[in-house]
């Protein structure tokens, strides 16, 4: 299948359900629209350029020739960023950076242990001190403190 | 012209307090960082940097992101003439000569005339902003919820047929944008949108989660596991300098990218690029001698990197007078003026003249400095290519973090990063651009609002946008627009040749 059919069907999917989500939205009228009228709209909008993308292949490569060589580094990337998005407040910033940056290092790049301890700790400590300490942005130190 | 001296004369005053020089000299040497290294464009790099501006005064904040803005788009053309690696997008035609003058041994003088046409680019077309914006502003006010909506469908029309790819994948990522600009309390009538109970996300999705996670985090995404790592040539300070004769060949090309990048800089779009491209057409077609081209002519060098750095410069006219960014690099240094509780618009520089002339006067100083630091320092700055990128990645990643999580405090904005990184890589493999999602989501809340106003003030009634001359005139040029877009469905064979080449270009980048 074309990847134009497949994200117009994704994008129409979306467009359906953003359409469903207003319904709890007052539309208003045309006079005094309410918070619903410019998403439905842009939703209709949205659902008409997906039809059209679903229908007008013409030129667009195939699903099979999509190249996803990198997806377990993307993979592995991404999951440290949601990690950091639920462990930087419980932990403090210091302890899951070394964790997220030990991880890249160490295992995904497979550097010597050694280098990777330098780094880890080095870069943590380093942006603390520039963010935290130098240009006052507060930066979380978690229930240990650090 | 007496008055524009005066603000001007104002404006110097403020630029040259040693803060302000040294926040100049700062935002260019980093900007310059952010340009070499590729896969870091200065949109993640000002996004990264924003969060350290807030601490200073609302000047030296953007003077210092201006000063990362212009210094990358010179710092890219380093690896393109030393490496044939675009630092970013808009160095994508330096590479062509730059990088053929280089293995005929002549990476100097091409790296010394990038410099050069960089700096009489970005100096006369600070001139060109100067005259340029208050008139601009003043005609502005004119400008009601109609006019203001109706520009607003032109802009985003234009961005949406000027960005590289196809116009109607561009206008669904405008439209996505949009929508995710509409989460958060609706300003009118206080309703939760689309955030389902996640308190943070009532004020709405900030955009430099949304900018650092679509180009940041996504070319992480995208790049790493890569292994290449290229030659890089380093050139010596004392073959720097062009010979006379190269310097005559460069004089006309400077003018010419020059002018073309101020206007085209303007437009919506990926108006950068789009004017390295016409240079280089404008130059070929122009030349006694167009077999050179391709093979190290020094106009291929001097007219791109002209035109790149003047269409910078263009780009922040609309911004600082209608408050309407043009892309996704000044759509975030208006959200830095916001930050600062300042709003660009045709009162701003009424109303803060000592910014907007200290801004003004910056960019001359930054010009200068750009031009010292760069020819000096090139051996020093081509060094980072040999960091490993198995160790620049995480290095990047963690600056994505911090810096995301420094703009609220807030652990959501780094989860909005995260999941537009992942939008935004999964977007890429399937072809679309991701800059109009940035603009739709700068612009939301004023097409929003004025949408509403209007037709609160038309009593409902469209035609209120047809009706007033201004409004009439906009929505008349997106009309042409559309008529163009869709000229090439009805008559086949009609070649948009710069199209594919641009859409071939940031794809390449």
């Amino acid at each position: 299948m074309a990847i134009d059919r497949i994200s117009g069907i994704a994008l129409l999917i979306l467009s359906i359900f953003v359409a469903v989500e207003t319904r709890v939205l007052p539309l208003g009228d045309h006079s005094s629209p309410g918070p619903g009228y410019l998403p439905l709209l842009l939703a209709s909008i949205l659902a008409v350029l997906s039809v059209v993308l679903i229908v007008r292949t013409k030129g667009s490569p195939l699903w099979k020739s999509v190249q996803w060589k990198e997806k377990f580094h993307a993979l592995a990337i991404i999951s440290c960023c949601f990690l950091a998005t639920f462990c930087v407040e419980p932990l403090g910033y210091r302890i899951t950076m070394i964790l997220i940056l030990g991880f890249l290092f160490g295992v995904l790049e497979r550097m010597k242990i050694w280098w990777v301890l330098v780094l880890a700790f080095g870069l943590s400590w380093v942006s603390f001190w520039v963010f935290d300490t130098l240009l006052r942005v507060p930066l979380p130190r978690g229930g240990l403190g650090i | 012209m007496a008055e524009t001296l005066q603000n001007l004369l104002l404006g110097f005053s403020t630029a040259l307090s040693l803060a302000n020089i040294f926040y100049a000299f700062a935002g260019c040497l980093i900007g310059t960082m952010v340009g070499v290294l590729p896969g870091v464009g200065p949109l993640a790099g000002i996004s990264l940097l924003l969060p350290t501006t807030f601490g200073l005064e609302p000047t030296g904040g953007l003077i210092l992101l201006c000063g990362v803005y212009y210094g990358a788009m010179y710092g890219g053309s380093t690896t393109s003439i030393l490496m044939r690696i675009p630092g970013e997008a808009a160095s994508v035609m330096t590479c062509i000569d730059g990088y053929a003058m280089a293995q005929k041994g002549r990476a100097g003088p091409a790296l010394s005339i990038a410099a050069i046409g960089s700096y009489v680019a970005g100096t006369l077309s600070v001139v060109g902003l100067m005259f340029l914006a208050p008139p601009l502003a003043r005609f502005a006010l004119r400008f009601g919820p109609p006019e203001f909506f109706s520009l607003l469908v032109l802009g985003l029309l234009v961005l949406g047929y000027m960005t590289g790819g196809s116009i109607v994948k561009n206008l669904a990522m405008i439209i996505l944008g949009l929508l995710f600009g509409m989460i958060g309390i609706d300003h009118m009538t206080g309703y939760f949108r689309f955030s389902y109970g996640v308190v943070a996300l009532g004020d709405g999705i900030g955009v430099v989660p949304v900018a650092v996670g679509l180009f940041g985090i996504a070319e992480i995404l995208a790049t790493a596991g890569n292994p290449v790592r290229p030659e890089v040539l380093k050139p010596k300070l004392k073959v720097l300098l062009p010979s006379g004769q190269e310097l005559r060949e460069s004089v006309f090309p400077i003018g010419r990218g020059t002018l073309l990048g101020f206007f085209i800089g303007i437009i919506p779009g990926s108006a950068h690029i789009i004017s390295t491209f016409v240079a280089y057409a404008v130059e070929r077609r122009v030349s006694r001698h167009p077999e050179r081209f391709g093979k190290g002519a020094i106009e291929g060098v001097a007219g791109p990197e002209s035109a790149n750095n003047a269409a910078s410069c263009g780009a922040l006219v609309p911004m600082l007078a209608l408050g309407v960014p043009t892309g996704p690099i000044p759509a975030v240094l208006l959200a830095a003026l916001m930050v600062h509780g300042i709003s660009p618009g045709p009162l701003f520089i009424k109303e803060q003249p000592g910014i907007f002339w200290g801004l003004i006067a910056s960019m001359y100083v930054g010009n200068v400095v750009l031009l010292l630091l760069n020819l000096p320092l090139v051996g020093i700055f081509v060094n980072f290519l040999r960091i490993p990128y198995r160790v620049l990645y995480p290095t990047i990643l963690m600056f994505c973090v911090v810096g995301v999580y420094a703009v609220n405090s807030s652990f959501v904005d780094v989860g909005i990063m995260s999941a537009m990184g992942l939008i935004g890589y999964v977007l890429r493999k399937f072809d679309f651009e991701t800059a109009p999602i940035v603009l739709g989501v700068v612009l939301a809340s004023i097409f929003e609002m004025s949408l509403r106003q209007s037709l609160a003030m038309s009593n409902g009634k469209y035609a209120i946008f047809f009706q007033r001359p201004i409004s009439a005139a906009f929505l008349g040029g997106a009309l042409i627009l559309i008529v163009i877009a869709l000229l090439p469905l009805i008559r086949k064979g009609i070649d948009y040749g710069w199209r594919r080449e641009l859409t071939e270009a940031e794809k390449g980048k």
